[in-house]
């Protein structure tokens, strides 16, 4: 039996070098006017896929995303990378997902995947930056998870120790097989992109890109069936369609505030007592502690 | 994310240039390959899609990974251990992010686990890797050995020693001696057949060896005992499994201090020879050299890309008088005359390597099948312009970046003659570019004779009959009139029947022609795209000044008077 890793990642809108257009007049960002990229921490999640592949032969890497059809651009990028195969889950019924929904959705996936030993996925996406679809997923799953990950130290078929970077220091934890793990920065960066198999893989679609075709290599799936990425909708997850999307979503943005610092909100304060407490009060005032 | 290849749109015109394809169909065996590789192209357009796709790989690898390790790399450079090399820290991490990418055997055909890519897109890596650290692009640029090995050895040598390529092994070629740099017909290494070994035996020494402790190594070496000349020099290859070499020293240089320069001692080293013998210096290092030549010319582009880069950024940011300095007439003509003179560069490198794609590409079919009559020729066509263009792209492009590594120094003032910018390090590795591979002097001896035989003269008056938009027909209208000029020129000095006279003058022709030559070749591009229409401009009026001004000196100098310089 093959030891199976599924990778979950996601493309997010590029939000490290936002511009004035990031985000539009209603407070909502501006997808268009950011590049659509993998998430970074998913990329380091990928590698630690791929590097125990390096090491395990017989295993095999799978990317799971969800998202609508470009999302399959990340697929390739991983298949680039060393990844075997990816799927999509990709459904206008899961429009509006918050971390529930989107984690019930994904556990759904991985099930359908089983028999699995790893779940690896970044710690959290760079839009959304909640870090609560790998540990909700793999609650959902049953097994048991391990977060904050930045290496690991050993495996086998049954047992995973992992080295965890925490806050003010680091952790060394060991847990059983299936386990979720999420990936966080400091672990190894990913590999780059590989020339041949790049050029292997540039042609694997999905069936709805496929549609949108200009050029027609229609024999080339025919020939390579490893090119076809599969896209499973909330249908073939056989979901419960009040779990999906905004009804199964309890998060509601109540306001967005675009907040711009400038040098002019800055104050100095001397270290006595009495100025603390000052400012003590306003942050209490404005309900920013307290 | 840096990426190297992406923020340089000129290197996408380039490598899609409308000779592109033809190389690929050639390079390609007409698409014949998609059956038996899953990676190879489809057709014309998958496969400019794939170089566009690996160069996107190799330019986020340059911006990414080995830009910023050239300053470590520079500092540490290569360290001699136990009579081997180490390289610096930096440089091994280049290395293993190339070979992990899986980019080297870049032009080796798919069955030696090549990427099979034509000479375009290798120079275009060259120029990507140089921009990024150009010592470092010497390592990358000897696989450069891997194609001597493929069009002239053996299938058994073949078999051994290329699919080590994409695997990561590194090469060399150990052509220099202390007693032959210029001249090769001098080389001494002795290479004797052993009977009884039933192999060839390298005794002798190297020196100024890049990359010397390579995995694999090209040695010239003189198999013909009593013999003086090229005719008795071979072309080896070396395994460094053997263990037969010692490096003595790395020496100490000026720059590029990222590539490991050896001296080598052979001691009864075992050799495996290529091709036959006594062919070594005038076939095969001819070849390998040629090919070296196109590798100096991308790291000069590379290179003079950086230095324009960091000038532009600075004279941006730094502001004098209340005013940034690229404001001041003095500054930004400086800066655009950088800029029109790398255009001018970049069109030759690529039309160059264009030429050595169409020729290299009809001799591999060649192996196939026979040519038509009319293949044959374009194979010639080609072949006979790659000769022409290559010494005048190594002469043009590495005296052009050492002038544009100068002024960009110039504009940074005496904050780059400091060790806190990367200008000085561009500085330093550019000064090597007019020496080694042959130096400029050698590139004029080459290319005078293309301005004897009327080679240059025909190439610009075929030119002169591609048709232009209108609007550019008064730049070819200035470069026919430059044709002509440099016509009279050489036939007065003919004239004089004074060898020497013509020789005294004939680096002042051969620039006089590269200037016409790269004015044509930016007329070319400015025709294909609006983009280049403005360094078309300057350059052609800056080239038609230049040359007027040396028909004035040459018309001022008598054959007697060149005894006033002897020395």
């Amino acid at each position: 039996m093959r030891f199976r890793i599924i990778v979950l990642a996601k493309q997010v809108p590029d939000t490290r070098n936002v511009g004035k257009d990031a985000m539009k007049a209603d407070g909502t960002v501006n997808r268009a006017a950011l590049p659509a990229i993998f998430n970074p921490e998913d990329l380091h999640a990928l590698e630690q896929a791929l590097s125990i592949k390096d090491k395990l032969p017989y295993a095999e890497v799978i990317l799971l995303t969800m998202g609508p059809t470009r999302a399959a651009e990340i697929i390739r990028e991983a298949m680039y990378r060393g990844a075997d195969q990816g799927f999509l889950i990709t459904d206008r019924k899961f429009a509006g997902s918050d971390t529930l929904a989107t984690s019930y959705a994904l556990s759904l996936a991985v099930r359908k995947l089983a028999p699995y030993h790893l779940v690896i996925s970044g710690r959290q996406a760079i839009d959304g930056d909640t870090a609560q679809v790998g540990p909700q997923t793999a609650e959902k799953l049953g097994i048991p998870q391990i977060t904050y990950a930045e290496e690991i130290r050993s495996l086998d078929a049954k047992k995973i120790i992992v080295k965890r970077r925490l806050e003010r220091g680091v952790e060394v934890v060991n847990s059983t097989l299936p386990a979720l793990i999420t990936v966080h920065s400091s672990a190894a960066p990913c590999r780059q992109r590989i020339g041949k198999r790049l050029m292997k893989f540039k042609h694997a679609r999905t069936v709805t890109e496929l549609q949108n075709e200009t050029k027609d290599y229609t024999e080339l799936y025919t020939e390579r069936p490893y090119l076809l990425i599969e896209e499973w909708s909330a249908e073939d997850l056989k979901a419960d369609a009040v779990s999906l999307g905004l009804s199964g979503s309890p998060t509601k943005v109540k306001k967005i505030e675009n907040v711009v610092f400038q040098l002019k909100e800055s104050k100095s304060l001397s270290n006595s007592d009495k100025d603390i407490e000052k400012l003590m009060q306003t942050l209490i005032g404005s309900h920013i502690i307290g | 994310m840096e990426n190297f290849y992406t923020d340089n749109p000129h290197l996408k015109f380039h490598l899609t240039h409308p000779l592109m394809a033809r190389i690929v169909k050639l390079k390609e065996s007409d698409y014949s390959q998609k059956d038996k590789y899953d990676f190879a192209p489809l057709d014309y357009e998958d496969a400019i899609d794939s170089y566009d796709k690996i160069m996107e790989i190799l330019g986020e690898i340059s911006g990414e990974i080995i830009a910023p390790n050239a300053e470590s790399v520079d500092k540490d450079g290569a360290q001699l251990v136990n009579n081997q090399v180490k390289y610096a820290p930096g440089t091994q991490r280049n290395h293993d992010a190339l070979v992990k990418a899986g980019l080297i055997g870049f032009t080796l055909p798919r069955e030696y686990d090549g990427l099979n890519m034509p000479h375009v897109p290798y120079v275009m890596s060259g120029e990507i890797v140089s921009r990024a650290d150009a010592g470092f692009a010497n390592i990358w640029g000897l696989q450069d050995c891997a194609e001597t090995i493929l069009e002239f050895a053996s299938d058994e040598l073949k078999a051994e020693f290329l699919p080590r390529f994409n695997k990561g092994a590194t090469a060399a070629m150990d052509l220099t001696e202390p007693d032959a740099g210029s001249d090769l017909q001098a080389v001494q290494l002795k290479a004797t057949y052993d009977t009884r070994l039933h192999c060839w035996l390298l005794d002798g020494v190297k020196r100024f060896i890049t990359n010397g402790d390579a995995d694999i190594s090209l040695v010239l070496a003189r198999s013909e005992e009593g013999t003086t000349d090229a005719r008795g020099l071979s072309l080896f290859v070396y395994d460094r499994k053997d263990n037969a070499v010692t490096v003595r020293r790395i020496e100490n240089k000026l720059g590029i201090k990222g590539s490991p320069t050896c001296e080598l001692v052979f001691r009864r080293a075992p050799a495996k020879l290529i091709g036959d013998t006594k062919l070594g210096l005038i076939k095969y290092v001819m070849s390998l050299m040629n090919s070296a030549r196109l590798g100096v010319g991308s790291q000069s582009v590379g290179l003079a890309e950086a230095a324009y880069r960091e000038a532009c950024k600075y004279a941006t940011e730094r502001e004098q008088f209340g005013k940034a300095i690229i404001k001041y007439p003095a500054v930004y003509e400086m800066l655009t005359n950088m800029k029109v003179k790398i255009d001018g560069m970049r069109s030759l490198l690529y039309e160059t390597a264009r030429y050595v794609d169409l020729y290299k590409g009809y001799n591999f079919v060649s192996r196939e099948r026979k040519l038509e009559a009319d293949e044959r020729q374009e194979s010639k066509h080609y072949q006979k312009l790659a000769d022409m263009f290559t010494p005048l792209l190594k002469l043009y492009s590495s005296e052009g970046c050492n002038q544009i590594a100068y002024d960009a120094i110039q504009i940074f003032g005496g904050t780059g003659y400091m060790k806190d910018f990367p200008i000085e390090r561009i500085y330093r590795d550019a000064r090597i570019t007019t020496i080694y591979e042959g130096t400029s002097q050698l590139q004029v001896v080459a290319a005078i004779r293309y301005v004897g035989n009327g080679g240059y003269l025909s190439v610009m008056r075929d030119r002169s009959l591609l048709p232009v938009k209108r609007e550019l027909e008064y730049l070819k209208g200035s470069l026919e009139k430059m044709t002509e000029q440099f016509a009279r020129t050489v036939e007065k000095i003919n004239e004089y029947g004074d060898n020497e006279y013509f020789e005294f003058h004939a680096r002042r022709l051969v620039e006089m022609a590269a200037n016409i030559l790269i004015g044509y070749l930016l007329l070319y591009d400015a025709n294909r795209s609006d983009e280049y229409a403005l360094s078309a401009d300057i350059y052609i009026r800056k080239g038609r000044a230049e040359n007027v001004a040396t028909v004035s000196f040459i018309n001022n100098c008598h054959p007697k008077e060149v005894n006033d310089y002897k020395h």
